[in-house]
């Protein structure tokens, strides 16, 4: 067989989807944002806005629904391309103003700057993302083509430079490949951090020709959503990387596992991998080669510990997801006691990306131990939130502040809570953390899959701990005795504290549980399971001794500990905006017409606090609930003290 | 909850016909499992049974595996499935607020149906829209930013359709 089959195999593939890329661009193009997070903010009935207009105005252009570029604050999104002008992203595409700015740009020629938020490439006229801060701090590697592609045209991809690292891969021994892949330092995005050839090689030099690999999408963090992105926004990319992976290990047969909460991303992946087989990169002989693989999706089943590699073994083989004692490593014996290596979709993501640039391009970027770039989904008070990709080593102060652009609505950051339930909470003295796995388990906190948090003044650091606590306890296989029991007690001891029930002694018994939950527990969620409540003990200790020793929540959050309150100074005679939002009837006009609360009527529901017009902010929570009675008897004294 | 006769001789005809296309490979149990839950949006103690028989397995290591992952239901489900998100960013924005204003709204309490089988309501852990908090997911639709005002709206609109829907059934009236 000719050594350049594939080669010449793929450049024909190559060929004809270029030109089905020139021909999309003969006409006006107009790109939506519809990947999960655009659809929960109205992107569908946006393209369906948009096409009527066009149909209205008998218009003739191409309208794409593309993944997500990762600005998901500004959704939905959408992206015209027309002649003469660079390409222009406009933000918060509300019902109407899609239909306008295509009415207005293609026909008058008139780009409606007033909705942009910025340009695509760089011109004269308008800036660019690489203007803002957020562009000079973001390298993107895995996310470049998010956004702007349509992950359900396969030419996309290739006309972009997709599957030329899997077609390299096909003319590279197998051992090249994983040297390549080792000399890059590429580590497990999934968490831990494990060197990915390291990995490769012992599967590669485990004995056996029936070998698997498997892509692990069980995106199970609470606050993670990057996995998500990437298989819904560029699912081939992920595919090419599997396909090289399998490729490298000797592997004939690749599984995607993906969470039963991801129902777009099982659909985007399942088409990617049909056209990839009817193009011939997948199934017999790819590109005319020796090599065969096939490609088939299992979908998850809503167990967090499936995350773990040797729990999503046990629910591939048709058991509950318990996760077994390593050694044996999955490189070893995995899925059906065959050697199994199980990547992560972020880690099988750069692969094809260093095939094609080399592993000395990778380690340039980064940082020593932790080369290549960090995927962040930043969430929560933070302005800009959504998906960002920054070189390995970026601090956290560049990634919340300059990326990010701080925090909404003009409070304090009071922490960054970092990889999900494994993570930690760290304050704002530590802002300067580089974000590397290493870096990032000293500071107490893990680098784990990527979810940030971002926790501003108005968040309770023992509710957040109560939070993850009820999340693992729920989670935990109860294989483990320790995790099983230990994480029940510890969490019925934060429900007491939050409850404003808690003892002097519970920090200490807090201390000692959690020591005995990590020991004895035999995978990660276990292991992991008490850092959020050591991270916040360690930190923001004060917190804690507030709840237990005064019955105050200082971030006013805990419901038993706060209770509302209209201020009488504040609130509008005329005004009753209250007394309409409150879902229970609990707020009512006094004798001066002030509006008050009947503590027993009241849920907490927040709705008032939201109802009360800005200009008065009347509504004030306050903790103890017990405030409230001096509050109201300061009130009737001062009115007394007026009428004499 | 009582299952109808009705409805057990429907979720028996469907799982043996979806067990017609697996073989006894223990690796099909968990695929087949969501297909009857995709039919019949919950899985109940006959399918369980069939589904045993079918992979030679017994028929508590079946209800093991359902009552161990999430995702499978033992109840029929609602006619609108509301799933609130409990992810972090869902959490510290409200999510709690949200889920009670359920509760009250439809009087019924998580993991439970109304009794004209219109809504249920679950929670699910992060459906990866975090910035959208609060999410809820009713059926498929993704709904972000929601508000107990948000929650009051998405019933009423819903009562309006099942109004039309009637109305237009019988028009001349």
């Amino acid at each position: 067989m000719s050594k350049n089959f594939p080669a010449a195999a793929f450049a024909k593939l190559q060929e004809q989807a270029q030109k089905e890329w020139a021909r999309l661009r003969e006409k006006p193009l107009i790109l939506i944002g519809a990947a999960t997070c655009g659809r929960a903010a109205g992107a569908l009935s946006l393209l369906k806005d948009v096409k009527n207009e066009l149909a209205k105005l008998k218009l003739d252009a191409n309208v794409l629904e593309v993944g997500c570029m990762g600005h998901c604050y500004a959704e939905p999104i959408m992206v015209i391309h027309n002649e003469g002008l660079p390409a222009i992203c406009y933000g918060y595409v509300t019902e109407g103003v899609g239909a306008r700015i295509v009415r207005d740009f293609l026909t008058e020629g008139d780009p409606c700057v007033e909705f942009a938020l910025a340009a695509l490439e760089p011109n004269d006229m308008f800036p660019t993302f690489a203007d803002f801060p957020r562009g000079v701090y973001e390298n993107k590697v895995v996310l470049e083509q998010c956004g702007f592609i349509d992950p359900q045209n396969i030419d996309h991809y290739i006309s972009t430079g997709g599957y030329t690292a899997l077609t390299k891969a096909l003319e590279m021994p197998p051992e090249e490949i994983i040297t390549t892949i080792k000399d890059s330092g590429l580590r497990g995005r999934g968490g831990a951090g494990f060197p990915t050839g390291i990995k490769w090689q012992t599967c590669r030099n485990a004995p056996g020709t029936t070998k698997y690999v498997i892509c692990n999408a069980d995106e199970g963090d609470p606050g993670a959503f990057m996995d998500r992105t990437i298989l819904e926004s560029n699912p081939h990319l992920m595919v090419e990387g599997l396909a090289i992976a399998a490729r490298a290990v000797g592997a004939g047969k690749g599984y995607v596992y993906i969470r039963a909460e991801y129902p777009l991303a099982v659909e985007r992946v399942a088409l990617a991998i049909e056209q990839a087989r009817v193009k011939g990169l997948l199934g017999d002989n790819i590109l005319g080669s020796n090599y065969s693989l096939d490609i088939e999706i299992f979908q998850g089943s809503g167990a967090f510990v499936c995350g773990e590699e040797s729990a999503l073994i046990a629910s591939m083989e048709g058991q509950p997801g318990i996760p077994r004692h390593r050694p044996p490593f999955p490189a070893e014996a995995g899925l059906w006691g065959q050697p199994t290596i199980i990547n992560n979709v972020k880690t099988l993501s750069y692969v094809p990306h260093i095939i094609k640039n080399g592993a000395d391009w990778f380690t340039g970027i980064g940082s020593g131990e932790n080369p290549g770039t960090a995927i962040f989904a930043l969430a929560g008070k933070v302005i800009n939130t959504g998906l960002a990709e920054v070189p390995m080593s970026t601090t956290l102060n560049e990634l919340i502040n300059e990326v990010g652009s701080g925090i909404a609505g003009g409070k304090k950051l009071k922490a960054v809570q970092i990889g999900g339930p494994s993570g930690g909470c760290l304050p704002e003295s530590a802002m300067d953390t580089p974000i590397d796995f290493d870096s990032l388990t000293q500071a107490g906190a893990m680098m784990g899959s990527g979810g940030m948090v971002v926790l501003d003044e108005d968040d309770c650091m023992v509710e957040i701990a109560r939070f993850f606590l009820d999340f693992t306890q729920q989670e935990s296989c109860g294989k483990c005795t320790f995790c099983r029991l230990g994480t029940k007690h510890m969490l019925d001891i934060l429900e007491r504290i939050t409850k404003g029930q808690g003892k002097p002694e519970d920090i200490d018994t807090l201390t000692g549980l959690a020591a005995k939950v990590k020991a004895g527990s035999l995978c990660s969620l276990g292991k992991t399971a008490p850092n959020p409540v050591l991270s916040t003990l360690k930190y923001f200790r004060e917190e804690y001794e507030a709840h237990i020793n005064e019955g105050r929540c200082p971030a006013k959050m805990c419901k038993e500990l706060i209770a509302y309150y209209i201020l009488p100074d504040k609130c509008e005679r005329s005004c009753d905006a209250c007394v309409g939002s409150c879902p229970v009837e609990a707020i009512h006009d006094n004798e001066d017409r002030i509006k008050v609360i009947d503590q027993e009527k009241c849920v907490k529901c927040d709705s008032c606090t939201m109802a009360c017009p800005p200009q008065y902010k009347a509504v004030v929570k306050l903790s103890p609930p017990h405030l409230v009675l001096e509050k109201d008897k300061e009130y009737k004294e001062g009115k007394q003290k007026w009428q004499q | 909850m009582k299952i109808t006769e009705e409805e057990k001789k429907l979720a028996i005809e469907t799982t043996r016909r979806l067990l017609e296309t697996y073989n006894d490979n223990q690796g099909n149990v968990i695929p087949v499992l969501q297909q009857v839950q995709n039919k019949l949006g919950y899985v109940p103690a006959v399918a369980m049974e069939e589904v045993a028989a079918h992979f030679h397995i017994p028929s508590v290591d079946v209800y093991g595996i359902i009552t161990f992952y999430n995702q499978f239901r033992l109840t029929p489900p609602g006619k609108h499935q509301v799933k609130i998100c409990m992810g972090t960013a869902c959490h510290m924005r409200g999510a709690h607020i949200i889920q009670e204003s359920w509760e009250r709204r439809l009087n019924i309490k998580l993991g439970e149906t109304t009794k004209d089988r219109e809504y249920s309501l679950e929670r699910v852990a992060c459906v990866g829209c975090c910035t959208m908090a609060p999410v809820v997911v009713i059926n498929d639709e993704i709904h972000g930013k929601i508000t107990p005002t948000r929650v009051d709206g998405l019933i009423f609109a819903n009562q309006l359709d099942n109004q039309k829907a009637k109305e237009g059934a019988a028009p001349n009236e």
